[in-house]
């Protein structure tokens, strides 16, 4: 490992780096030195300016004011190409990929060279044996993207930000994708190329990354930096208050579960998607009255197929869904059948599906229950009874501002997800789908929005929790469901449920499941 | 013999009737391979083809009318951009805009310049319009046995516009698949986020995609007035291309399917005009409208899809923004 | 589609302010145009001025024109909450039309209060009816609405041709139309029913159906902002996964959303048939179904601005006639061009002069609040 020059310039420098959009402040007079060869951590909560301040770094946004120093020379980017001409390479969190191109095609879009793309290819071919040699980086170059597992498709991000000369390298939340395994061969390569000399900028909210790979890290709130410390000589606890800026629990308080009588059950189900090909494959469970059962997986194996088929959203090709409620017989298919058996979802997109963000609040408190009777007055929707509802649902879940006129879109993301969840829990649900309930939400808003699941439970409702934040499902659930290429690989209690374990059966490793119980009803 | 004369006659009828559709669809392409809806099209057509026959019945010239066909629509594509690209504005919106601006500015003008009620003044004078262009030996090989009168009357003797429609299709092939340009828009119209991070221009790349797909619209247009009839006359693309567009669209948005589709609405075309008049057995004669309806009938079959789901590009007809 | 209005502007500038210049600059626009052509804009427009508003026979019939486009304007705009662009409401008026046409034909001899509810039906039935297939296409096939529904336009021009030509002509006469339909088929005009209560106004082909139209755009209103269908028809045009997530089927939407539209704008043919021409005859809807793009479009889809937006381009469909009397070299294509500049200036080039505004208001607001933290 190289140790950082201290006669050298920092790799990075950023010099009171400000900027506004509109009324919100979302870098305020930013300053840090990352030096080269090291890993350094950037950590803080949704909006406290990580992706704005690299959003500035990458050339994707100008800043207002400020300086950026490249290897000590100021530099001003106008655009990406300017930051990647300076050596500044970006992996984002959503992969800037064309799935319909191939490996190669995505690495050498944009330094293509001259007008014909022939002899790009080639170039970029054998340059490419280089860096996987160098590096370990081996990726199938003629495979579409879009057949590629996400892990691989990460690692054609990371190719084409070195295959562009990159020096500096950002990855923004890069792990949220991955298994535990693949974090750790991540992290693995990070180091490697630390220690070639490359700096690595990681951005995320996970502590425990934080404190595995990191030399340095900067913890920004409210778009300020509010503390930049050596890693060792921190601690997850301190890092988390200097994020939230008070002192925070970070595990749930919850008695043991009462399960009581069998709610849902699941037999067989089989769902496929649009194009035909199987998600869900023959997944069988229960879910009984009192209790949280819940399902760990990396995204993309068929939890949110799972879920959606659940709801009645998606038909499935295959199996069973039944609803105690309806004297068990097999529920009705669509969501508003499903709704009326008790069944209420929480989706894992509240943006794409949860809300319609042009209506106001108390028009989306009503989204998908706008048919009761007790919003209806004959043919006309009783607008004193929709205001009502809402703003009892508001002052019930502290939502802010507690105006129900407002559009959903001028709320922050905990604020949104407080309505929907208000929405589904006070429609006095028999069993309560939940999908990713934290996902770009704060943490004071996660703390109550987890309080209000166990509530739930512990008011002998049946929840079903999917979610990617494996704390979260290790602190919920009263059993865990691990799926993985849309099977349940096994079942755990949260007590014998270490990352390890989980790690390698969300990898679709059987062997693990064997000390849980294979029989999906044992508990 | 008589059957062989026929089918010859028909295909060069098609190929005549295809021009403008393959010029259209092949703009439709450009357009919307870089993620911007193409229905503006049938205006910018509509635009050349006014400009055209009026440029050309003043000054003389078949080619200053192409040029003026060209800027025109150039300058229409130009507009699509500028509310499409620039301001984030509806496309498809953006585009009927066009068709209506367009369907009454080029009659406005044309009364006020020549007085003859909407149309420009017939197109007969020397040059004025683009005419036949004959291969060496065209006129021998029409009375030579078999391969003669195909020669004679299906390579030989169509205007250079068809011409250079047909040798449009293998260029842009070339342009799509083998050319840096060609990479960057089928990626634009797939994943403008990806292009941008790469550090290329998103709002460049659908200009020059908008602007291709204008100037192969004007040729289009300069077509239809100037080589396939003489003159403007109002509402004279007749919904041509919209039917481009289902063209395209059937085709999958690659050059050679939709080249395929082309000349099916071609030779459905020429083989109706052949049909009109003539009497059927059982059915007696077929009414004239149902011919002219022939084309839009077919349109919705085609696009009701009769062949499986066509997969558009994925960013189409979302205006692009940096934030997600 | 932008049915929303931004919070970031307040409400009277979004709805009042913004559409006043995006109607002037679309309006600037035309006469340069007509600058172009060689004659003055501002004699153009005092002679549109005078022509749509200047007597009791110029309103009553720029008035009439709007009934059209109240129809054809509410048409688009109910499809448009679905998130479907509608371009089909001219063939939808004029199959429609031949439904109240027929009824006029063979039900004439009832009296009126009878024909009425028939004629209504057979309009509305007949437009729905040529709105299905286009609509189904797009629900079950992912065809493309907008060209379905503009070839629609072009098949039902030449069925009607064929109909008209061949079919329903009066016997024994040369021009494309039918007989004169029998008494009990006529729309009262509004010089008749004024006349009753004593107010003196000159006949003009103004009639009941302009009442008609009022009614319906207040009944367009409650049924979208007041309904639970209408808020279904909201959500789906909005947000279509979050339709299917509350259980609401875009599918049935988008073809309960075409059948309302094509019903709407199938009613034209009691304000042009049965109200003025009394017969059928060729292309009676004139390019009403294009102006009732532009009339949705600049009322933002809401009833009473395409109520204002209507009345607005009767005035320019009436002023524009008279124009062409006076002014030979301008005639009506240049009614189109304002159509299609206003749909350009209002629909697709919105966010020009919103930015601008946006920024003003903004500026204004941050100089508010800073005053206040100063004090």
């Amino acid at each position: 490992m190289n140790l950082p020059d201290s006669a050298a310039p920092p790799a990075l420098e950023l010099r009171g780096i400000d900027k506004r959009f509109g009324t919100v402040h979302a870098n305020r007079g930013v300053s840090l030195s990352i030096a080269r060869g090291t890993i350094h951590g950037l950590i803080g909560e949704n909006g406290a300016g990580k992706s704005t301040l690299m959003n500035i770094v990458y050339g994707f946004q100008p800043a207002d004011s400020g300086e950026i120093r490249v290897q000590g020379i100021p530099r001003v980017f106008g655009s990406p190409q300017d930051a990647i001409a300076a050596g500044i390479g970006m992996v984002h969190q959503h992969f800037m990929l064309v799935e319909n191109f191939t490996v190669l095609e995505n690495i050498v879009l944009g330094v293509e060279g001259r007008r014909l793309i022939a002899p790009g290819l080639a170039r970029a071919r054998s340059a490419l044996a280089a860096l996987a040699r160098d590096y370990g980086l081996e990726v199938p170059l003629d495979a579409l993207v879009s057949t590629l597992p996400v892990g691989l498709q990460q690692r054609v991000e990371i190719l084409k930000a070195l295959y562009r000369g990159a020096e500096i390298l950002i990855l923004d939340e890069p792990t949220a994708v991955l298994v535990p395994q693949e974090v750790e061969q991540l992290f693995r390569m990070l180091g490697r190329l630390a220690g070639q000399g490359k700096t690595v900028i990681l951005v995320t909210h996970k502590l425990k990354e934080i404190m595995a790979v990191t030399s340095r890290v900067t913890v920004m709130r409210q778009g300020a930096v509010v503390a930049e410390v050596a890693t060792r000589e921190t601690t997850p606890r301190d890092l988390a208050e200097k994020m939230v800026g008070r002192a925070v629990l970070l595990r749930v308080e919850k008695t043991p579960a009462t399960a009581g009588a069998e709610l849902l059950a699941v037999r067989d189900l089989e769902v496929v998607d649009a194009f035909g090909v199987a998600r869900v494959k023959g997944v069988s469970f229960s879910l009984h009255a009192g209790e949280i059962v819940g399902v760990a997986g990396v995204a993309g194996n068929g939890q949110s197929e799972l879920l959606e088929a659940l709801a009645g959203i998606r038909v499935p090709r295959r199996g069973e869904i039944r609803v105690a409620a309806a004297g068990g017989s097999p529920a009705g298919s669509d969501p508003r059948a499903r709704r009326r058996l008790g069944l209420a979802h929480v989706p894992e997109d509240r943006l794409r599906m949860g809300v319609v963000a042009a209506f106001s609040a108390e028009h989306n408190a009503i989204l998908g229950y706008h048919t009761l009777p007790e919003y209806n007055r004959g043919v006309l929707l009783d607008g004193d009874a929709v205001r009502g509802a809402c703003e009892r649902k508001m002052a019930g879940y502290d939502v802010r501002p507690a105006n129900p006129r407002l559009p959903v879109s001028a709320f922050s993301g905990g604020n949104q997800q407080k309505l929907v969840m208000a929405r589904e829990i006070e429609s006095d649900p028999r069993v309560l789908l939940v999908g990713q309930p934290t996902r770009g939400v704060d943490i004071g808003a996660i703390e109550f929005i987890h309080r209000q699941l166990v509530g739930l439970r512990d008011a002998g409702k049946a929840v079903l929790l999917v979610s990617v934040e494996l704390d979260e499902i290790i602190g919920l659930s009263d059993r865990i469901l691990v799926m993985a290429g849309g099977e349940i690989i096994g079942e755990l209690s949260p007590q014998e449920a270490t990352e390890e374990k989980l790690g390698l059966m969300m990898a679709g490793v059987r062997e693990m499941a064997e000390g849980g119980s294979r029989n999906p009803e044992g508990r | 013999m008589e059957s062989y004369t026929i089918i010859v006659l028909l295909l060069a009828a098609t190929l005549r009737v295809a021009t403008p559709l393959v010029l259209a669809a092949l703009a439709g392409l450009f357009s919307e391979r870089s993620g911007v809806i193409a229905l503006g099209i049938e205006g910018m057509m509509l635009g050349a083809a006014f400009a055209a026959a009026a440029v050309s019945a003043t000054s003389g010239s078949a080619w200053l009318g192409l040029g003026a066909g060209v800027a025109v629509a150039t300058a229409l594509a130009l507009l699509i951009a500028f509310a499409c690209v620039t301001h984030r504005g509806n496309q498809v919106v953006a585009a009927m805009a066009v068709n209506i601006m367009v369907a009454g500015l080029g009659p406005a003008l044309a009364l006020a310049w020549f007085n003859l009620g909407g149309q420009t003044p017939q197109l007969d004078g020397a040059g004025q319009r683009f005419g036949a262009v004959l291969w060496p030996w065209a006129q021998a090989a029409r009375e030579a046995p078999f391969p003669g009168l195909l020669y004679a009357e299906l390579l030989s003797g169509h205007n250079l516009i068809v011409y250079l429609a047909v040798a449009l299709v293998p260029f842009s092939a070339w342009v799509l698949y083998r050319t840096r340009f060609g990479l960057r828009l089928r990626a634009v119209g797939e994943n403008p986020h990806a292009v941008d991070t790469a550090g290329i221009s998103v709002t460049r790349l659908r200009y020059e995609a908008v602007l291709i797909s204008g100037v192969l619209c004007g040729v289009a247009g300069t077509y239809l007035s100037t080589a396939a009839s003489a003159g403007f006359v109002r509402d004279m693309t007749a919904g041509k291309g919209y039917l481009a567009l289902a063209a395209m669209i059937f085709g999958k948005w690659k050059p050679w399917p939709t080249f395929g589709a082309c000349l099916l609405f071609a030779f459905t075309d020429a083989l109706a005009t052949r049909l009109q008049g003539v009497t059927l057995p059982l059915e007696g004669v077929v009414p004239v409208q149902l011919i002219l309806a022939l084309p839009y009938v077919l349109t919705v079959l085609l696009l009701a899809g009769f062949v499986g789901q066509a997969v558009a590009p994925a960013a189409i007809g979302v205006p692009y923004s940096k934030e997600k | 589609m932008s049915a929303v209005p931004s919070m970031k502007l307040p409400r009277w500038v979004e709805l009042g302010m913004l559409p006043v210049i995006n109607l002037a600059a679309a309006l600037v626009v035309s006469g340069l145009v007509v600058r172009w052509i060689g004659e003055s804009p501002w004699a153009a427009l005092k002679l549109m001025t005078d022509g749509a508003f200047g007597s009791q026979e110029a309103i009553g019939y720029t008035l009439y024109y709007a009934t059209n486009f109240i129809f054809t304007g509410l048409a688009v705009a109910v499809a448009y909450h679905a998130g479907l662009f509608n371009i089909g409401a001219e063939g939808q008026a004029y199959i429609g039309g031949l439904g109240t046409g027929l009824v006029g034909l063979w039900l004439g001899h009832w009296p009126f209060w009878a024909v009425l509810p028939a004629a209504v039906a057979a309009g509305a039935v007949f437009g729905a009816a040529w709105a299905f297939i286009p609509a189904w296409l797009q629900a079950r096939r992912g065809s493309h609405i907008v060209i379905t529904t503009i070839m629609f336009n072009f098949i039902a021009s030449a069925l009607m041709t064929y109909l008209v030509v061949n079919v329903l002509i009066k016997p024994g006469q040369q021009s494309p139309e039918t007989r004169e339909f029998a008494a009990g088929a006529s729309m009262p005009g509004m010089h008749a029913m004024l006349g009753k209560i004593g107010v003196p106004f000159t006949a003009t082909p103004l009639n009941l159906a302009f009442f008609l139209a009022l009614g319906l755009a207040a009944l367009v209103w409650v049924f979208l902002w007041r309904t639970r269908w209408g808020y279904a028809v909201r959500v789906a045009g909005l947000n279509p996964a979050a339709a299917v997530y509350a259980g609401i089927s875009p599918a049935r939407v988008t073809v309960g959303a075409m059948l309302l539209s094509g019903a709407l704008a199938g009613l034209l043919g009691l304000n042009e048939l049965m109200g003025s021409q009394h017969r059928i005859l060729l292309d009676f809807p004139g390019g009403a179904g294009f102006v009732g793009i532009a009339v949705a479009l600049m009322g933002r889809n809401h009833p009473l601005g395409i109520l204002a937006a209507a009345v607005l381009f009767g005035a320019l469909a009436q002023g524009g006639s008279q124009l062409s009397f006076d002014m030979p070299r301008v005639n009506r294509d240049m009614v189109v061009v304002i159509q299609g500049l206003v749909i350009l200036f209002c629909g697709a080039l919105e966010n020009v002069f919103r930015k601008p505004l946006e920024a003003v208001f903004n500026f204004g607001s941050r100089l508010a609040a800073r005053g206040k933290t100063d004090r």
